[in-house]
């Protein structure tokens, strides 16, 4: 086991730059998250600490070792691909037992591996099928166990949880968790799914066109978020834009919107404040139960109810605000009603203009 | 109902005259074979007189050994050579990739009329001339765009990310190629070993171009024997072939499915 240290990590293809001047710090033993969008070089982020591909500049060290042009069978990482990439001439157990048997593991010690891993997997009784034997869940186990199996510093998972469908994507993900608790391996986990990165990892990282653009706990990224960026990417996030005040902005109508959190800003500048949708409290009359909170009003011009929470697009001077309310009585609102919405500074985010 | 059932048995019939359109012919000369009349006169009388005297021909055997000889060398060369390229041609891009994958069509497309007089002229050029050596240096030049080609193409069904898969499991180029990649492809592999045998099994034009009288293969030996006076031990001997090869290509069919993807 073993922390990674990527530090001013860069590859270009061609004119492209896939990766521009990456850091990060993988602490030992965590679940992290590589989130962005499509070509945002989170891919091409992991096959260099897979070791596929090698970097034009900057440092990759695995456990304080220095690896950038260590070639990936050397490196002792275990790496779960998008399509499972299981071998069909194999067996689940031949599948499982590959690493070992390449490295020349004897034959007694290598089923005894081969069986607690697929154990730790509950595949247990699965070892004589054949891959294309299995369901797209199981097939994921497999590829799973046999990444972990020759106890590799690392574990490196490329979108493991795309192919597979919803239900069975949300029991993957506990089961993942709990997998990697329990070896506690250093895991680092590639997706574009927001959800995905922030039930599962200690800390995620955002990257955007081969930068790296926030990093931290998924709580910290959720509530401060650095750019509109982050805000929009993880999560939903209402964005309104307008001249700081320092604490906060100025809308173009007058409007003060106060922040509680964020970068300090000089006062004049262009920024924006990012407020997410459950955090607005949305009513009829304009009681003032809380004198710091901001106010805005508007008019609902469309309502979704999805069972236990509605959806409230607020319009209000030309832009749309978002509302999500836990539906917990059952009174509603209409769409057309003119209403207002309260959200404390607190849960206001000051952002830079970008 | 009745245009179905008409449909049908015009299906059934036409099935059965290419049966016999691509059998017959065979079966025809493997009964006179047995035949006492070297001239197919009938009635049938059963022999075993060719088979025997073919025994005898000593010129006869040596060719069908030569000839199966070189078959045999040639697949086991141009097997290994072709897949070997295969898999760099899969593996690696490279600069003029593309000009070498387009190169390896022409020559199973030109002539073999042609191939055979250029070789020739090459090899009398070069100082190999003819003989046994320049028919097999021929054969594998004919055979192996056939291997290339089959192996490349069951290839295009191998996704990728099993060689990165076994890499990273510490996997090194040699046990990923035969552990990982070469089971995939076998089935094309074989394929390709049937089409380099068959290629130079059957290779009559650029063998002729390069035997000489006494160092030639059987297609050769029997054109030449025909040209001095057909005897039914052709017959025989071309049998026997029939019924081995015959053999063969079920035996393979029977364990490795071809086109398959299992």
């Amino acid at each position: 086991m073993a922390g990674v240290q990527v530090s001013n990590l860069s590859r270009s293809f061609g004119a492209h730059k896939a990766l521009d001047d990456v850091s990060i710090d993988f602490a030992d033993g965590g679940f992290y998250a590589l989130l962005g969008p499509s070509g945002s070089g989170k891919t091409t982020l992991l096959r260099q600490i897979a070791g596929f591909d090698f970097p034009d500049s900057g440092r990759i060290a695995i456990g304080g070792e220095s690896v950038e042009r260590v070639p990936v069978e050397k490196r002792r990482i275990g790496m779960v691909f998008q399509n499972y990439a299981l071998f069909p001439n194999m067996s689940v157990a031949d599948n499982v037992a590959f690493g070992l048997s390449v490295r020349g593991e004897a034959k007694a010690i290598i089923a005894s591996e081969v069986q607690r891993a697929l154990d730790l997997v509950q595949l247990g009784k699965l070892g004589g099928r054949r891959p294309h034997q299995l369901s797209g869940g199981q097939r994921q186990r497999v590829a799973l166990a046999r990444a972990i199996v020759t106890k590799p510093r690392v574990l490196l998972l490329d979108e493991p949880l795309g192919a597979l469908d919803k239900a069975l994507r949300v029991d993957m993900q506990i089961e993942l968790k709990r997998i990697q608790r329990e070896i506690g391996i250093t895991t680092i986990f590639v997706t574009h799914d927001q959800e995905e990165a922030l039930t599962m990892s200690d800390r995620i990282g955002i990257l955007r066109d081969g930068r790296l653009v926030q990093e931290g706990p998924p709580e910290e990224i959720y509530d401060r978020p650095k750019s509109e960026f982050a805000a929009t990417f993880l999560g939903d996030a209402n964005i309104l834009r307008g001249d700081t005040t320092g604490t906060g902005i100025r809308l173009v109508d007058g409007t003060a919107i106060a922040a509680g959190a964020g970068a300090t800003l000089a006062a004049g500048a262009k920024a924006s404040c990012a407020v997410r949708p459950e955090r607005i409290r949305i009513a009829t009359d304009s009681g003032t139960s809380d004198p710091n909170a901001n106010v805005l009003r508007g008019q609902i011009s469309k309502r979704i109810f999805a069972g236990n929470n509605s959806t409230y697009f607020v319009e209000r001077d030309g832009q749309t605000l978002k509302v999500i309310v836990q539906n917990t009585g059952i009174e509603r609102l209409a769409e057309g009603q003119e209403v207002v919405l309260r959200w404390s500074p607190e849960s206001t985010v000051l952002i830079a203009a970008n | 109902m009745a245009t179905t059932r008409i449909l049908e048995w015009l299906g059934r019939l036409y099935i059965w005259v290419l049966l016999a359109f691509l059998y017959l012919p065979i079966i025809i000369m493997a009964l006179m074979s047995f035949n006492v009349s070297p001239f197919y006169q009938l009635p049938f009388e059963w022999t075993k007189e060719w088979y025997a005297s073919l025994w005898q021909n000593d010129q006869l055997i040596s060719a069908t050994w030569n000839s199966l000889e070189i078959a045999i060398i040639t697949t086991i060369i141009c097997v290994v050579l072709g897949s070997a390229a295969s898999l760099a041609l899969f593996r690696y891009e490279f600069r003029g990739k593309k000009f070498l994958q387009a190169l390896l069509f022409p020559p199973i497309a030109i002539p073999w009329l042609i191939t055979g007089t250029a070789m020739l002229i090459f090899f009398f050029g070069v100082g190999i001339g003819r003989g046994l050596f320049a028919i097999l240096l021929g054969h594998v030049a004919l055979a192996l765009p056939y291997v290339i080609v089959v192996v490349s193409a069951r290839l295009q069904t191998f996704a990728p990310e099993l060689e990165e898969a076994a890499r990273s499991l510490g996997a090194n180029q040699w046990q990923v190629t035969s552990r990982v990649t070469l089971p995939w492809i076998m089935p094309g592999v074989i394929a390709g070993g049937l089409f380099a045998f068959a290629v130079s099994f059957d290779q009559f034009v650029v063998s002729y171009f390069l035997s000489t009288p006494g160092q030639t293969t059987l297609p050769v030996e029997i054109y030449a024997a025909i040209r001095k006076g057909f005897t039914p031990e052709i017959n025989a001997v071309s049998t026997i072939i029939i019924v081995v090869s015959m053999a063969l290509m079920l035996l393979t069919a029977r364990f490795f499915k071809f086109g398959g993807e299992k």
